[in-house]
């Protein structure tokens, strides 16, 4: 890949973050190039969702810096909100507003955060709501669709900011089997137009497909790194081969 | 796996039993003590006029000021409520401090010792009403109760959707105002219904501070006439009937809100 010359999105340098005595993150170092796909693997409890919410600073660290769209986002001087404008995140439960409709999921912080008038927030839902093949749902409320349904208009919700950077957390493990499917299929969309993706994620097929690179974690550090190609036929590291002919 | 918010169940105080019409038990068990209690009143007054009439006929100006201490009080109440409850769930020390030891201090004296207190403390620095007095002072005193319950429907609802309004670049001030709040008042409103009830009640023990209120009216017109065991009789009902008619109203509301979720 020529990673080289290209923009970091994003630039997390020795990060730790420890709960208690338990290191979650061990001087993790990830950079992710503008419109690359980086999907993130591992057993759970690697570490791999607290690497993905660091990102966005939900999860704060103990050290290290990370550096984001060009802001560092322990520098005090910036404000995180501005950093969060430009970084979408897919949450594993999807965490729409229930008192919300659609509609009003999608446009609540464009209207807030981005300013934009009700007409023009709208026009942009309806477009992404479109897209994700759930125009008909607009005035529904979230707990009348289906998980994956759900799924997919909280993908467009993070959309509606247009986001440069798109972090997915495990975002079809709470689904149902047959409902998988129609979630990732929005997520390779994306991934073909161009967008800038973090995806923690055990669907090996979705990683094989559309990662640029895959990322293998264990016990808080990144301990394989490569290619797909590379990593699901010839890994290096006994953890990750371990991994590997476990879930394959 | 259902993404529902487990909404956490709020320990109620001492307001009254709230009927639903699911809860077939205790509506009928308020069908018989709301129209039982009326028709008790109705028949002592109509078989008895001197002196059950005569009493009915000197409350209700007792009746308006119970409702106007009742009212007065909750309203200031959920404001000191709000920002109690806001200050306890803050991050900021001094904030979260100052509203914690209001908690601490007020949950531990008793209501009645706060209404004499303030009613001569506040008389100590401004000459104000007794009603007003009475009002601000049950008012602290629910404030703080009122403080707990929003904190604990603040609370109830799931991290994730901080999470997710934060993601999305929105400041606390705005995920609070947009996302939290608005779904926090859903699982608040049943507890603040019994606050209001429990506060009805208690508005009995303004009486004291020459606050001429229902409990009042009916202890003057008890002691010019000794008439006690009548007086109190009458009381008593219009207390219950009170009670009973907003326990009623609190459970549709109640029921309105978690249909049209």
């Amino acid at each position: 890949m020529s990673t080289n010359n290209r923009r970091k999105m994003v630039e997390a340098k020795e990060i730790i973050k420890v709960y208690g005595s338990f290191r979650a993150l061990d001087r993790v170092s990830l950079d992710v190039y503008d419109g690359e796909k980086v999907v993130i693997i591992g057993p759970s409890g690697s570490g791999k969702s607290t690497l993905l919410r660091s990102i966005n600073r939900l999860e704060e660290i103990d050290r290290g810096t990370i550096v984001v769209d060009g802001m560092d986002l322990y520098d005090p001087k910036t404000d995180i909100t501005k950093v969060r404008e430009e970084v979408g995140m897919v949450f594993q439960s999807f965490n729409l507003f229930p008192h919300k409709t659609v509609l009003d999921n999608l446009t609540l912080a464009q209207i807030v955060v981005r300013k934009r008038s009700r007409h023009e927030a709208e026009e942009k839902a309806m477009a992404l709501l479109e897209r994700v093949g759930l125009a008909s749902k607009a005035k529904s409320y979230p707990g009348k669709l289906s998980g994956g349904q759900q799924q997919r208009v909280a993908i467009a919700r993070s959309l509606a900011m247009e986001p440069k950077l798109m972090l997915f957390d495990e975002p079809t493990s709470a689904l149902d089997p047959e409902m998988i499917g129609e979630v990732l299929d929005v997520m390779k969309d994306l991934a073909k137009e161009g967008m800038t993706m973090a995806v923690v994620t055990h669907e090996m097929g979705f990683a094989r497909e559309v990662a640029d690179r895959v990322i293998f974690m264990d016990a808080g550090r990144i301990v394989e790194e490569g290619t797909p190609e590379h990593f699901f036929t010839q890994p290096t590291h006994e953890r990750a081969k371990l991994f590997l002919s476990q879930i394959l | 796996m259902s993404i529902e918010a487990k909404k956490q169940i709020i320990d109620v105080g001492d307001g009254a039993a709230i009927p639903r019409k699911s809860d077939r038990g205790l509506f009928t068990a308020w069908r018989i003590a709301f129209f039982g209690a009326i028709g008790t009143i109705s028949y002592l007054a109509y078989t008895k006029p001197d002196p059950y009439l005569e009493i009915l006929k000197f409350v209700p100006d007792g009746i308006a000021v119970t409702f106007k201490v009742t009212l007065g009080a909750i309203l200031l109440a959920i404001v000191i409520g709000l920002i109690t409850g806001l200050g306890r769930i803050s991050k900021n020390r001094f904030f979260n401090g100052i509203a914690s030891l209001y908690v601490e201090i007020i949950r531990g004296i008793p209501l009645l010792v706060q209404i004499f207190y303030i009613y001569y403390a506040l008389g100590n620095i401004v000459k104000v009403p007794a009603i007003l007095s009475a009002i601000i002072a049950m008012a602290v005193c629910y404030g703080a109760y009122m403080g707990e319950v929003v904190r604990a429907g603040i609370e109830s609802i799931a991290k994730g959707q901080r999470e997710a309004a934060l993601s999305l670049g929105m400041n606390g001030r705005q995920a609070m105002i947009h996302v939290i709040l608005p779904q926090a008042v859903k699982v608040i409103l049943p507890p603040v219904g019994n606050e209001f009830i429990a506060l009805l009640k208690d508005s009995s023990l303004v009486s004291i501070i020459a606050v001429a209120d229902l409990l009042r009216r009916g202890r003057e017109y008890a002691s010019e006439s000794f008439t006690y065991f009548e007086t109190y009789t009458v009381i008593a009902l219009i207390y219950l009937i009170i009670t009973l008619f907003f326990s009623k109203i609190i459970g549709v509301m109640e029921e309105r809100v978690s249909v049209n979720k």
